[in-house]
């Protein structure tokens, strides 16, 4: 079908114009190879708004200093900065007070907080899904390894979705824990993650939820979930790299031990004993990435700007479109199929291997990630050792998917 | 297609990675290494004889894309006959070639394999066409070789 039939068939959402949010992204208005750039890798780490990367030269401009530490003004405004950050986080999640939320470098670092301040034991389970991110499997490998821990790992369909009717198995009364993404950064399915932490709760088991790839597509309600444990990262939600966030409810995080030693995480230092500070402080050893949390802060303002449902909508409307293109390329077959998604495709195609595919599209300007995308376990499953991934913004156009389409059929033409 | 592109993808290159050669596995006495570009998942088996310091067969399996498998094809053809020493003079040669550090032309030496030297224009993908001569170059190794990988 031509591009104009597909998109007589699947009309643009009205209420959201891709075009007039393009241009606070300068990032984007740039050529690549002699093409304009069309980035299509926003798994991977999107774009940053004018007012993100303004908010973070501003901040050292103006207000460098170090926080929680010293009487002088720079301190306070730098504090103050610093914990409101916390406040907009706390708030953007729905947590119930900034203090469960704690600033890490990202979910690959609260996952691996979690997991070293469970304490877990030899024979102590956790159940994983199969389509979990390198960083939600090897931190619990790193416990298997270490202290016996059991990892019981949930199956999916070949549609790319939890099969849920074997959840309840999995469970013992040793499982610690269910740690879980929330969204798939291949699949791009949107997992019943409220469902999972009901039935884990009856068990009186706790959650974790992987949040990278939610929280630049959808509103997330930490108490409405009612999750023991949420994370993400900046630089996936339009923030800066470098800074994440764990939420853990009060009373999880107060079960916590330290994670790491250091200056701000104490209460009271001799060379006896020390007191730890409470949480969030607790986790937080060390100057922290104080220009990262004004970045992020920024960022959720940016966000809660828009109309986040319109956005939504638009980035249904642009996943449907590029679905539908992406049948008309001649062996190419779509990697996750479930109906509910957010755009990202996966895809292989016959006789082409993703890396050929993500140069060919580079030299279009076509900017996707190729490769196991840090889920070689999902890769196994599908028997494919890689897949090239196009992961749409709310800033990206049907021109772009278009050229994207474009350029497939350029590596087909090429290399088969 | 822009002519870097062209260069890449050079019909010789399609050749050889849509018909590879010495594709298949060998039985012992053999050296075998695995190889793995954990960028990409890549992987590959090396596999060589060595009979009075030289080789005398090379052989490869695996998958990975067009510019792994071609430069997989055209090591096993070129070292077999290569005696260990020269052969891992050509691993410096195709580094140095793959990576840039040389100037690639009129290298009448190394026949097909100067078709790989458009890589060089890819950062991003040299690896893919350094990842058997990793291989190799373990296989030659005094230790028994294991496994290598492009990271």
């Amino acid at each position: 079908m031509r591009p104009e039939a597909v998109a007589e068939k699947i009309a643009p959402a009205p209420g959201w114009d891709p075009h007039a949010v393009r241009g606070d992204f300068p990032a984007l208005d740039q050529e690549v190879r002699g093409a304009p750039l069309a980035y299509l890798d926003n798994a991977a780490t999107t774009q940053k708004p004018r007012s993100v990367i303004a908010a973070i030269d501003h901040y050292y401009r103006y207000d460098n200093a170090n926080v929680h530490r010293a009487v002088h003004a720079l301190s306070a405004r730098a504090t103050a900065a610093y914990e409101g950050a916390r406040t907009k986080a706390a708030r953007f999640l729905n947590a119930r007070s900034a203090a469960e939320i704690v600033f890490l470098r990202s979910t690959t670092e609260a996952i691996n907080l979690v997991a070293n301040g469970l304490r877990l034991r030899e024979g102590d389970e956790v159940v994983l899904t199969h389509m979990e991110h390198h960083a939600n499997i090897v931190p619990w490998q790193l416990l298997q390894q270490r202290c016996g821990v059991v990892l019981r790992v949930l199956p999916i369909s070949h549609r790319g979705e939890l099969e849920l009717d074997g959840l309840e198995a999995l469970f013992s009364e040793r499982t610690r824990l269910v740690s879980l993404t929330h969204v798939s950064n291949v699949l791009g399915t949107v997992n019943p993650v409220a469902e999972v932490i009901r039935r884990a709760h009856r068990h009186a088991i706790p959650v974790l939820i992987d949040g990278a790839q939610a929280v630049p597509h959808m509103e997330v309600d930490v108490q409405a979930l009612g999750c023991d444990f949420y994370c993400f990262s900046a630089h996936k939600l339009f923030g800066p790299t470098g800074i994440g966030v764990l939420y853990g409810k009060a009373e999880r995080l107060a079960a916590l031990p330290p994670y790491q030693g250091g200056g701000e995480m104490i209460r009271r230092v001799s060379f006896e004993k020390s007191e730890f500070a409470d949480p969030p402080q607790r986790f937080e050893a060390g100057t922290p990435h104080i220009a990262g949390a004004v970045g992020l802060a920024a960022a959720i303002d940016y966000l809660e700007g828009l109309d986040r449902a319109a956005a939504a909508e638009y980035e249904r409307g642009l996943l449907e479109y590029a679905t539908e293109r992406l049948h008309e390329v001649p062996g190419l077959r779509i990697v996750g199929e479930s109906p509910h998604k957010i755009a990202v495709v996966s895809f292989v195609m016959d006789g082409v291997h993703a890396h050929d595919i993500g140069t060919v599209l580079d030299h279009k300007g076509v900017a996707v990630r190729a490769g196991h995308h840090c889920a070689m376990p999902l890769m196994d499953f599908y028997g494919v050792s890689a897949t090239a991934r196009a992961s749409l913004a709310f800033y990206n156009t049907r021109e772009e998917v278009d050229r994207l389409v474009e350029g497939l059929q350029l590596a087909r033409e090429i290399l088969t | 297609m822009s002519n870097e592109l062209a260069d890449l993808y050079q019909e010789l290159i399609l050749d050889h990675s849509r018909h590879p050669h010495n594709f298949r596995t060998m039985e012992e006495p053999r050296r075998m290494v695995d190889a793995h570009n954990p960028l990409c998942g890549d992987a590959l088996k090396l596999y060589v004889r060595l009979a009075e310091g030289r080789i005398v067969d090379a052989s490869f399996k695996g998958r990975g894309c067009a510019i792994s498998m071609a430069s997989a094809s055209m090591l096993t053809d070129r070292v077999k006959g290569c005696s260990v020493e020269e052969a891992k003079g050509l691993f410096e040669t195709m580094h140095d070639l793959l990576t840039g550090a040389q100037p690639p032309p009129g290298r009448a030496d190394l026949g097909e394999l100067e078709s790989l030297a458009g890589v060089r224009n890819y950062p991003m993908r040299v690896k893919c066409a350094t990842l058997s001569w990793h291989a190799l170059k373990a296989a030659l190794g005094e230790d028994e070789p294991q496994s290598v990988s492009t990271e």
